[in-house]
């Protein structure tokens, strides 16, 4: 299913400027894999080598805080990839 | 690869962002680029003595992960690597690990064209073999069955840090490395085992000097010309080694005592392994490092350590905290070498001919990190 992906300011190198792209997935995992596909390179800056989510990556869909890869994603739930606070 | 006259590029990486600072043909007049990724952090720029068109730059932001931009034009465009430094999936056994940042880079042997080699935060080691596109763990290191007690994680405000990893000119498969905390570390073959190599280098912050390893080297270098002279700035003093023996030898102690032998980076004369910088800093009582006493100063050997001399002609005679990182200080490679270093307050200063007369050649600039010379 396709899904609506906010995109925060630092990433959007990697999707051409756009602040909202779409994805398809019905996991949190798949929808970050198939952004990976589109937009090489934008998964790993998100999250590390041992798939944890990065310490200054906030992911949520729709309001609920992801912090896991295995979140499902609903048809109609957002998600919204976030930069949190990194100090100066 | 030495040249006679010609322009130099000094890469400066800083917290904020990738500059050049270009000169003229004479080093007199100098002109600093707009930034580059402005807002990333920039550990090392680095550009290929075997392809000059070819530069490396490791970078993350605030809040993005680590990766590294390569560039096939001298710094006009950059590309991301399509896979950057990355430790292998941990077992259920181990506990993970994930390259924090990239701090170093090193290309590989002239007769290896493509490959580089990349330190890490955590202590990592990586190898790209096309160029920096793809990057590889070398498990021989991140692997060995002593990396947990070489590496154990102790190390900088920024982490333990993997850096200084040096290529003999005559073997590819001889390597040093160093990592703050940890050590200097020794391989004969390609990355396949290492050893570690600190005897006789001090660790006052242990109870046990004659341990092996532990050490914490902040700048590690070897002469081009003659491999077997080896220098480093510790955080325990100035030392030299001339292989093959495995004793380093504390030239620090030839430093005046009121200056000590403190600081983080060493460089040396392109031609000359005699002949090293080193610029000291304040490691008393709470460690200030910065200038001692507010009167920043390089030090110059001529004779491998035996001596020093003080070169601060140019440079501010009071009230100037300096502190110099150890990635940012370098020379050209003119035969009459013009020395160089970056501030954490963001002001570049050069020194004609082996440091003898220094003045201001950029300024106003973010922290810098690192800063490494190259022809244009």
């Amino acid at each position: 299913m396709n899904c609506t992906v906010n995109v925060a300011s630092p990433l959007r190198d990697y999707t051409g400027g756009a602040a909202t792209v779409s994805a398809r997935g019905a996991t949190l995992a798949e929808i970050l894999l198939d952004l990976d596909r589109r937009f090489p390179g934008m998964r790993f800056r998100m999250i590390d080598e041992q798939q944890r989510i990065r310490r200054h990556i906030r992911i949520f869909i729709a309001s609920r805080e992801a912090h896991e890869l295995a979140a499902p994603v609903a048809a109609d739930e957002p998600v919204h990839l976030l930069c949190a606070l990194s100090g100066g | 690869m030495l040249y006679a006259v010609s322009t130099v590029t000094l890469w400066i990486g800083t917290r904020k962002g990738a500059f050049a600072l270009r000169s003229d043909q004479r080093r007199r007049s100098w002109t600093v680029s707009s930034p580059q990724f402005l807002g990333h952090t920039i550990h090392h720029i680095v550009q290929d003595p075997r392809d000059p068109k070819s530069v490396l730059m490791a970078a993350k932001t605030g809040h993005l992960g680590p990766t590294v931009y390569r560039s096939v034009d001298r710094g006009r465009h950059w590309r991301e690597a399509a896979t950057p430094p990355a430790f292998r999936k941990a077992t259920d056994s181990e506990a993970p690990r994930a390259v924090e940042r990239v701090f170093w880079l090193t290309p590989g042997h002239r007769q290896q064209p493509g490959v580089w080699y990349a330190g890490t935060s955590p202590a990592g080691l990586f190898r790209s073999d096309n160029g920096g596109e793809h990057w590889a763990p070398v498990a021989g290191f991140n692997d060995h069955p002593m990396r947990t007690q070489w590496a154990p994680g102790m190390g900088t405000p920024d982490g333990e840090l993997l850096h200084s990893i040096l290529v003999d000119p005559r073997d590819a498969q001889h390597l040093y490395l160093a990592i703050s905390i940890g050590g200097v570390f020794e391989s004969s073959n390609g990355g396949l085992d290492w050893a570690p190599l600190n005897e006789g280098v001090a660790a006052d912050f242990l109870p046990d000097q004659n341990v092996a390893f532990g050490h914490d080297p902040h700048c590690l270098v070897l002469h081009p010309l003659e491999p077997d002279r080896l220098y480093q700035q510790n955080h325990c003093g100035i030392y030299r080694l001339d292989r093959p023996t495995r004793r380093w030898q504390r030239i620090g102690r030839n430093m005046p005592k009121r200056i000590g032998d403190v600081g983080f980076p060493i460089v040396l004369h392109p031609q000359n392994p005699d002949t090293a910088w080193v610029l000291p800093m304040d490691g008393t009582r709470v460690w200030p490092r910065t200038s001692v006493d507010g009167k920043p100063a390089v030090y110059e050997t001529c004779n491998g350590g035996k001596s020093w001399r003080r070169r601060d002609l140019g440079l501010p005679r009071s009230r100037a905290w300096f502190t110099v990182l150890r990635q940012a200080m370098c020379t050209d490679l003119h035969t009459r070498p013009t020395v160089y270093f970056g501030t954490t307050s963001g002001e570049i200063w050069a020194g004609a001919n082996g440091g003898q007369a220094w003045r201001q050649i950029a300024g106003r600039l973010p922290e810098i990190y690192s800063l490494t010379a190259a022809p244009h």
